[in-house]
């Protein structure tokens, strides 16, 4: 198409972009140079290589890449079996469609269904397996992650394995492969696209969980995301809290480049 | 339910689908608890169905979530879909993924700091804090993920279909509208619900940019958290979660029955 | 094409229909016009009886705001943007947005029912003479416990949760200053101590207490008590008084070592539009019937001493919610300590979180 309408395209997009997303960068940044009482300074960036936050940022990336895997092992035979359905759109809706409930309240439930004399362990309990503690507990905050991830996993896999060409699938069978070999050499290369965006989609925002870290994990894991909620909320140290969010952005930028498309012409989706 | 490929699928979808459903169940049980608490059923009791429907101010927060909700959505969806195409028009890899980073700043950065720098934004450009701020606010924060879902469909369409419409002479609205338009359906379509499920989570930045009176369900539940969440909140969530669970599957079927697919699913980059 | 624009007709048209369904509620509850007064205040934190009643006697419409931290809550007002004629930040609050002048010094001409007020409640160092806030409730931090589960055994002090049979029993809130505050009260420190070899012991302390801490956690500890996921659980008084309502195992005790003594005051936010409006409310508020009939609804302690005559014996009578003036006398409040000292404390706090078994 012209160029005209090239520009008629950018201008909405390019002025939110100015407005929402230039404009809070420069003044995160601005914010993450001033102490907290004022002074222009590079003390938060000192802090944050100091062992406790290092440690932080260590947890974060091993529970993020915890919450991703998991995630993409719930999510992809998931995925796999909606295609096999019937009315395999209305069943994708019904994924998201728990999303659409108050987060805190499902926390809530969590903590009544996990909890010491919760519905799970009255399961347990029944199956002769014992009381044990589920709620604060690495297991119940991967599992509630992974529960509110979960649809931004299923969502980009199911598309790549719905765009995916069964012919291919015919054609690998008819030469003899074994179902395994099916998946491995067709089926997984071909929705790779898909998991990757998953993947992305998942990964990042798990960097920055807050909330859940103390409802389901009684603050025994503690996040880059929980630090930076503390800063800004609690010791109003707006400084560092900007610093930290500075550290992410640089993070999630690395993480897209790392993981963006390579070839042109390659349907990298 | 019924699949082409047997039972084992079917039972892991089953599994999957109660869990997502699990903590929703349960919030739906205990809104009929007349003991007042989410653990220990005393016995049956409609109150707190009673007290929602007489509190006409949770009545008119409803209404204001969903408005906004909806609005956000469909503006976002706009301005979403022009930005994937003027992303998409960018011939250098290079710049386009740049483009798309800063893209996924706001999906990447904790609430808490999109709330805070948006307040100061508003304050700064002297918008009234309350129903427009929200809006704008919601509007903001669901651009990039609309972007997200519908880049790739985009990036699917092979050039030679465009080119081949426009040397049979149509105009660049026309192609928009008959021929680009309709093969990135199911990505708009996935970028709208994805906006609308954003907007209906969100508290923190609500929080921060709204004043004078208007409020949405999740700030009003998180405020109420600290005398403990009535179970009327759970009777609320019960008819919401009712409701769009209705809307849902009688959109499908009404879809279905003008015999087009309601697709909506779309591939991430 | 078509599907589109079915969608977004769809969409504008319900959303603009609910818009002015909205404006028809609104306006039916008389909320368009001038006449307004904007409450900030934690959610569920008044009787709705009594803003109704308001209502009726003033003449003025109220908007009731809700937040849920006073930091977030100051952030909010010190920004500007909206209009709040009456907010109820805490204690340590109060000192800060006083110093940050967000506050309006209140007309006591205007304020008659302020007598009603126990006199210890008033003059204190985070607003001296009662400048710009008026007592709303006040409490203390203190140690739920369950007889049932520990056996019986009674807990009377901080050095008691240090007992190794507690192991993975304990709850804790998540407030810097209650938990580095225990710790310093345990030692026999101030809570406001900051010498930086008492607060270093403190955090050595309360990492050697974490084996016997199950979880830190925000609102949620009053319902995981209730429902006996711990034993024991360092909450503030209010929270203790809601849930030994729920469960008759739960008992509350003001440790011997000292604690902290917080108060919910109301002030005027220098935003503040109808100020005469925000006057008669609070004095509303202060009058001993509408404070008896908004502690029973709340459930925390109230700084009316007409109220409290008002109030039935079993609420008035409760030692652990209203303690001998003995015992208060051990009980300090939150100093102001600076932002680079909170700073500090939230930093020990974090190291003890992170401090792994």
């Amino acid at each position: 198409m012209t160029g005209r309408t090239r520009n008629f395209y950018l201008i909405p997009y390019a002025a939110w972009m100015l407005l929402f997303v230039a404009a809070p960068i420069a003044l995160i940044v601005y914010y993450s140079l001033f102490d907290i009482e004022g002074k222009f300074s590079f003390t938060n960036y000192q802090k944050f290589l100091s062992p406790i936050y290092l440690k932080m940022t260590l947890y974060s990336f091993w529970y993020a890449l915890l919450i991703t895997l998991f995630s993409l092992l719930v999510a992809y035979p998931t995925a796999y079996a909606l295609t096999r359905t019937k009315h395999k759109q209305l069943w994708l809706l019904l994924i998201v469609l728990p999303s659409w409930i108050n987060l805190l309240l499902k926390t809530y439930a969590f903590l009544g269904l996990f909890g010491t004399y919760g519905l799970t362990n009255a399961i347990l309990e029944t199956l002769g397996l014992g009381t044990h503690q589920i709620l604060f507990t690495d297991f119940s905050f991967i599992f509630v992650s992974v529960y509110i991830f979960i649809p931004f996993m299923i969502l980009p896999i199911f598309n790549a394995l719905e765009d995916m060409n069964s012919s291919l699938l015919d054609a690998s069978r008819d030469l003899g492969a074994s179902a395994w070999i099916t998946f491995r050499r067709v089926i997984f290369p071909l929705t790779l696209g898909g998991v990757k965006a998953g993947c992305q989609a998942v990964f990042i925002p798990a960097l920055s969980l807050f909330m859940i870290t103390r409802l389901i994990a009684g603050n025994r894991v503690i996040t880059l995301g929980t630090a930076i909620e503390q800063h800004f909320l609690v010791t109003q140290d707006w400084g560092m809290g900007s610093a930290i969010a500075v550290v992410l952005i640089i993070v999630m930028a690395l993480v897209m480049i790392a993981t963006g498309e390579r070839k042109r012409g390659v349907k990298d989706a | 339910m019924r699949s082409r490929n047997g039972t084992p699928a079917n039972a892991y979808l089953f599994v999957v689908f109660l869990i997502l459903y699990a903590p929703i169940l349960y919030l739906l049980f205990y809104s009929f608890n007349s003991g007042g608490t989410m653990h220990g059923f005393e016995g049956f009791t409609f109150e707190w169905y009673q007290e929602v429907f007489q509190d006409t101010r949770l009545f008119v927060i409803v209404l204001n979530t969903v408005v906004i909700a909806l609005l956000s959505a469909a503006i976002s969806t706009l301005f979403g879909v022009m930005g994937a195409l003027a992303i998409n028009r960018i011939r250098r890899r290079r710049n386009r993924n740049a483009l798309l980073t800063v893209n996924n700043v706001l999906i990447v950065s904790p609430d808490v700091i999109i709330g805070a720098s948006f307040l100061i934004l508003f304050t700064m450009a002297g918008i009234k804090l309350g129903f427009i701020s929200v809006l704008l606010s919601h509007i903001a924060f669901s651009i990039p993920i609309v972007v997200l879902m519908v880049l790739p469909r985009l990036r699917e369409m092979s050039p030679t279909l465009i080119d081949a419409a426009r040397d049979l002479g149509a105009s660049g609205w026309y192609v928009l509208s008959r021929v680009v338009l309709p093969f990135i359906r199911p990505g708009i379509f996935a970028g709208f619900f994805m906006a609308l499920t954003y907007s209906m989570d969100d508290f923190a930045v609500t929080f921060f940019v709204t004043g004078n009176g208007y409020s949405t369900l999740s700030v009003e539940i998180y405020a109420r958290a600290r005398h403990g969440i009535s179970l009327s909140i759970n009777a609320l969530s019960t008819l919401i979660f009712l409701f769009t669970l209705a809307l849902v599957v009688g959109y499908y079927l009404m879809n279905r029955r003008g015999n087009r697919r309601p697709g909506w699913g779309a591939p991430l980059p | 094409m078509k599907p589109l624009v079915r969608l977004f007709t769809v969409v504008f048209a319900a959303a603009f229909v609910l818009m002015y369904l909205v404006a028809r509620l609104n306006s039916a509850q008389g909320l368009s016009d001038g006449h307004t007064l904007t409450i900030y205040n934690w959610g569920d934190y008044i009787d709705p009886e009594l803003i109704t009643e308001f209502e009726n006697e003033s003449g003025l419409k109220v908007i009731y705001q809700t937040f849920d931290s006073n930091e977030a809550m100051m952030t909010k007002i010190a920004q500007g943007g909206t209009t709040f004629d009456v907010a109820v930040p805490s204690e340590y609050a109060i000192a800060k947005m006083t110093q940050d002048n967000l506050l309006l010094p209140l007309d006591h001409s205007q304020l008659p029912n302020l007598n009603n007020i126990d006199p210890r409640y008033l003059n204190l160092d985070f607003d001296p003479d009662n400048r710009y806030s008026v007592p709303y409730f006040w409490g203390t931090v203190g140690i739920v416990y369950n007889s049932k589960l520990l056996g019986g055994r009674e807990l009377t002090s901080w050095n008691d949760l240090w007992d190794p049979s507690l192991r993975n029993q304990i709850l804790m809130v998540d407030g810097a200053r209650e938990v580095i505050g225990l710790g310093l009260n345990s030692l026999g420190y101030s809570l406001n101590d900051t010498n930086e070899t008492h607060l270093q012991e403190a955090r050595h302390k309360l990492e050697d207490l974490m084996p016997n801490v199950k979880a830190i956690v925000g609102d949620e500890i009053k319902m995981l008590l209730a429902n006996e996921e711990a034993a024991v659980g360092v909450v503030w008084s209010g929270d203790a008084s809601e849930i030994m309502g729920e469960n008759d195992n739960l008992d509350y005790v003001i440790p011997s070592e000292g604690s902290n003594l917080w108060f919910d005051n109301m002030v005027i936010p220098k935003t503040a539009q109808n100020v005469e409006g925000a006057h008669k409310f609070i004095n509303f508020m202060l009058d001993p019937d509408h404070a008896a009939r908004n502690a029973e609804y709340v459930g925390y302690a109230t700084p009316n001493m007409k109220a409290l005559e008002l109030l039935p014996e079993e609420i008035s009578g409760d030692e652990r919610f209203y303690p001998a003036p003995e015992l208060t006398n051990k009980l300090e409040i939150y100093r102001n300590l600076g932002k680079r000292m909170l700073a500090h404390y939230n930093e020990l706090f974090l190291e003890v979180k992170m401090h792994r078994k």
